[in-house]
């Protein structure tokens, strides 16, 4: 087997994953996902559990200690089974909360702390340490497998030079998929496909080397269970302690490790999803467990006893001269490594970056939440994290120098992620627990892991001295790392998993008995406890608004959400019966903004900005009711009351917005009629003038021709305000004939600039445009949107008043409708003026300077209406901004033909 | 204290309700089943093989679980029992392209 071959087939192997993860990712944008959202991608995406832990270490672990590794399997499969209990909540207040990870998660129950999001933070990235360290020692130690007794063996690399490859290869493309871009539910819909193709290539390739051991090695399967009765391994004996630790050690994990956590709640699609995979994936995981044993029974008999068991998945195939099926377990392996290590640290970024970098950075720099580009902020400091956090594995990989057992490395990683077991499980089932208890508990925790398992993994006197491991520190016998309050003779790993987890939960019971909770933890408690009950969610937290704009709130949200921002404004100003991109800021309102922002940038984050804009939440009387459950009666019989009211302020202010438009088109109706008679009267009095100079006779003849061209020019204009005016009628009416027919609309808009160019001509006016974008064909009436198009155009030149003045044009599509915006870099329009420019004779500045009839913009609208699009001002854009909003094909209404 | 529902339930429900008790059950009885091996003195092969029939037989019992239970909650979710969910993002905006357009 050659090792060129095998790099060569890694390379084509993860090129095959990147064009997955970009098919899926394209698809996504343009929002036809399909069956990639199914149940079965969610189940192969919870797949990542199985790491290369399990690939090879599992193999290895039960040539040591016999059937004791399906503790593993077996606690995620209670988990999964009893999903009703528990997975079912977590995943709805997931969804409800817009958690971006276990981090927010526990800091958003305990009253959006920064601090608990520090520390849950800290500890999963210490506890992942170890655990990306496997994964990487595995590849290395699966490189060397192969690399063994080539004729090339000599020019290869060193282990740690492999290894160092190995998480610089995986750290690119962690970046590349995980970073792109940021979304506003944290979900990956690239990655979590690619995850669900190496889960089946992990699954094939495990199956196939067991097939292979059982029918082709062994001679069947009654022979196989004969082989493995005749074992007499030592330590293959069951031991109960280690059984019942193991088995819950793997439970809590299941629930608390941050990448399952990340597949299982914030990739989460449907809830439905997760009835399906109750059972799918606990079969997957009997799939990958049935064959383990076999296959470390006959290797064991098979190879000598020097040979590494962890691989003997590789070695078994290769001894046997199976090399393509060797390659085949290889890249099983491979997969069960990367894809770990790129959720993994997924995962561990966004946790840094949303619980850490954040808030931190939002509390140095106050008035950054204002200004500056936030999203990019965000992404450089995840793709900075990943970075980190694979550094961090490779150096463990190295201090502790690769030669443990692979499961013993794993089971480290476990019980360090199972401490957050009691503050989530509390948190989403106690209302009492509290943010002081969760505290208390996750530090208790922590501490006695580090103390008995972790430290003393890097070996006796690496880090703790070993006379500590002797005497107890500061010569404490009831201190001994491996025997604390002096439990002597106890499993190290059940002696850590025991006291660290019991003295976990009692230190979160006391500290949340002994303390009293502040009011935005007592209402973030009821709305995760009473996660399925519906009252309980429509009590929010409320924000005292008193100076900030609505359009400052969409600046911050566009910063961080994006495009998206613009059509959460539009949804909730709608639910508010409102037009246009500005709602009233309703204590609903800005509780549904944070919800969103924090689905970006994680729950503390979103509150800390929102909380520069608005000043300090309030917890209204209401929230205090309903904190306290006696009220219930009055809270039903006033949910009524306020349903009601909330119905009448709604109609209110739809009435006040149509009153207030009446008076407006009232005034705005007198003034057409002055306006248009003044438009015609001017002309007219210049030719009735010019014309009277000529009919008095013996005029020279260039005053003829001048006055004649006065004349001339003046009925031209009298004219085109005719036709605007008849066009006016005619759109508005209905009764316009449209020529659809495909266009191009890049073309359509090199026709308009064109045109428009010749307004104001002497202007330097730059247009940016992106021509990629613009490839798009249209079936529309190409005319009269270039018409528009010539409009908008030319209105920028005239009015934006920056030098030098640039247009911005961006296309955008979006399930069969495009979006052309045109933004300026001008003044923009005033607030008050930016509902009345789409009226007829709108004219914001004063007639001269522009030179129209100020029916523009009112032609405009007429004729998207009847493109069957839309035409709004964009607040909130620096500039003038318009949307031009229309479907890609354009049917032609039946009501229409019939008039 | 208020009447909140009737004192006997349709027999739809009731059969919904003792679904879930199955399914809040299942996981207590497996780990009751998983702990025999570590008490008692067996052989590895019988206890392995005894696991896994444990194992298929819970898997087994999920599936015959599942289907009810998510019909369960999507059919009681109206009754108030269970929240309902807010639309998601990408819903919710399409409803409101599709208002735009039917304003035009």
């Amino acid at each position: 087997m050659q090792f060129n071959l095998l790099v060569l087939a890694c390379l084509a192997y993860v090129i095959l994953l990147f064009s997955v993860a970009f098919m899926v990712e394209r698809r996504a944008t343009r929002g036809r996902l399909g069956f990639l959202r199914s149940p079965i991608i969610y189940t192969l995406s919870l797949s990542i559990y199985c790491t290369a832990w399990t690939f090879y270490g599992a193999v290895g672990y039960a040539a040591r200690s016999g059937i004791e590794f399906l503790t593993i399997y077996l606690g995620p499969t209670l988990v999964f089974v009893g999903w009703w209990l528990i997975l079912r909540k977590l995943v709805r207040i997931g969804r409800q909360q817009r958690v971006t990870s276990i981090a927010d998660l526990i800091s958003s129950r305990f009253g959006k702390s920064n601090a608990l999001g520090v520390v849950v933070t800290l500890i999963a990235v210490i506890a992942a340490t170890p655990y990306i360290a496997l994964q990487l020692q595995s590849l290395t130690l699966s490189f060397s497998v192969f690399a063994k007794g080539t004729p090339e063996a000599w020019l290869l690399p060193g282990h740690e030079d492999i290894a160092l490859w190995v998480a610089a290869g995986l750290a690119l493309f962690t970046i590349l998929f995980g970073t792109r871009k940021l979304d506003a539910k944290e979900q990956h819909h690239g990655i979590v496909t690619a995850i669900a193709v190496e889960a089946v290539v992990k699954l094939v390739a495990l199956v196939a080397v067991g097939v292979f051991v059982v029918w082709g090695l062994a001679g069947g399967v009654g022979p196989v269970i004969d082989k493995i009765s005749a074992m007499q391994a030592p330590g293959w004996q069951l031991h109960h302690d280690r059984w019942i630790g193991l088995t819950v050690l793997a439970a809590a994990a299941v629930i608390s490790l941050p990448r399952m956590f990340q597949v299982m709640v914030v990739e989460n699609v449907d809830e439905l999803h997760l009835a399906r995979a109750s059972w799918a994936f606990p079969l997957y995981l009997f799939a990958m467990s049935l064959f383990i044993l076999p296959i470390a029974v006959v290797g064991l008999e098979h190879m000598p006893a020097e040979a590494n068991p962890d691989m003997l998945v590789l070695t078994l195939p290769l001894a046997k001269g199976q090399g393509a099926l060797a390659m085949l377990a290889f890249l099983g392996g491979f997969s069960s490594a990367t894809s770990m290590v790129i959720v993994e640290t997924i995962a561990l970024a966004t946790m840094i970056s949303n619980n850490v970098v954040m808030p931190l950075w939002l509390r140095l720099k106050p008035g950054a939440a204002m200004s500056g580009d936030l999203r990019a902020g965000v992404l450089i400091t995840r793709r900075l994290a990943i970075i980190g956090v694979l550094t961090l594995g490779f150096l463990y990989y190295r201090i502790s120098g690769g030669s443990a057992a692979l499961a013993a490395i794993g089971l480290i990683a476990f019980a360090g992620m199972a401490q957050f077991l009691p503050a989530l499980l509390g948190g989403i089932f106690w209302r009492g627990a509290s943010r002081k208890g969760a505290l208390a508990g996750l530090l208790t925790g922590f501490a006695i892991w580090a103390y008995t398992l972790f430290l003393p993994s890097f070996g006796e006197g690496a880090v703790i001295p070993a006379d500590v491991f002797a005497d107890g520190l500061f010569g404490l016998s009831w201190l001994r790392p491996r025997a604390l309050f002096g439990t002597v003779g106890m499993d190290p790993l059940v002696h850590s998993i025991f006291w660290s987890l019991s003295l976990n939960v009692l230190g979160f019971v006391l500290g949340s008995v002994l303390s009293f909770p502040d009011p935005v933890e007592r209402v973030q408690g009821v709305a995760f406890v009473n996660a399925f009950d519906r009252e309980a969610q429509a009590e929010r937290l409320g924000w005292s608004h008193g100076q900030a704009e609505p359009e400052a709130l969409l600046s911050l949200t566009q910063r961080i959400l994006g495009e998206e921002a613009l059509s959460f404004f539009e949804e909730q100003a709608r639910a508010q019966g409102k037009d246009g991109y500005l709602p009233d800021l309703t204590p609903e309102f800005l509780a549904e903004a944070e919800r969103r922002l924090s689905g970006s940038v994680g729950a503390a984050t979103a509150h800390a900005m929102i909380s520069q804009l608005f000043g300090h939440a309030t917890v209204t009387v209401e929230d205090l009711m309903a904190v306290a459950n006696e009220t219930a009666q009055i809270r039903e019989y006033s949910a009524k009351l306020e349903a009601k009211q909330e119905e009448l302020t709604r109609t209110a202010r739809q009435l006040r917005e149509v009153n207030d438009k009446l008076t407006q088109l009232s005034v705005q109706k007198d003034a057409f009629l002055s306006q248009i008679s003044h438009e015609l009267r001017t002309p007219m009095t210049s030719i009735r003038a010019f014309s009277e100079i000529l009919t008095e006779g013996e005029v020279p003849a260039e005053m003829v021709a001048d006055s004649g061209r006065i004349i001339h020019s003046e009925a031209v204009r009298l004219t085109r305000l005719l036709d605007d005016l008849l066009d006016l009628t005619v759109l508005e009416n209905g009764t316009v004939q449209l020529n659809l027919e495909l266009a191009h609309l890049g073309q359509m808009l090199d026709r308009a600039a064109q045109s428009a160019s010749q307004t104001r001509p002497e202007r330097r006016f730059d247009i940016q445009r992106d021509q990629l974008s613009e490839e798009i064909y249209l079936l529309t009436d190409p005319d009269r949107l270039v018409q528009v198009f010539i409009n908008l155009i030319s209105n920028a030149r005239k009015y934006c008043d920056a030098d030098p003045a640039v247009l911005r044009i961006v296309v955008r599509q979006k399930s069969g409708r495009i979006s052309v915006d045109f933004i300026d870099n001008g003044k923009g329009i005033p607030k008050e003026s930016q509902r009345l420019i789409f009226e007829k004779f709108a004219r914001l500045t004063d007639q001269m300077r522009a030179g129209g009839a100020g029916l523009g913009l009112a032609i405009v609208r007429e004729i998207m209406a009847n493109l069957g699009g839309t035409i709004t001002y964009l607040p909130g854009q620096r500039g003038a901004a318009f949307r031009v909003t229309l479907p890609l094909r354009l049917e032609k209404r039946p009501e229409d033909a019939a008039t | 204290m208020p009447a909140t529902g009737p004192l006997f339930l349709a027999r739809a429900v009731y059969r919904r309700r003792r679904l879930r008790d199955a399914a809040r059950l299942l996981p207590m009885l497996g780990m009751l089943l998983l702990l025999i091996p570590a008490l008692s003195q067996r052989s590895t092969a019988g206890d392995a093989i005894y696991l896994f029939t444990v194992w298929a037989g819970l898997i087994a019992l999920a599936a015959f679980l599942a289907p009810g239970l998510s019909k369960a909650d999507a059919e009681t979710a109206p009754e108030g029992e269970l929240a309902e969910m807010p639309p998601t993002g990408e819903d919710a905006e399409k409803t409101a392209i599709n208002q735009t357009g039917g304003a035009g």
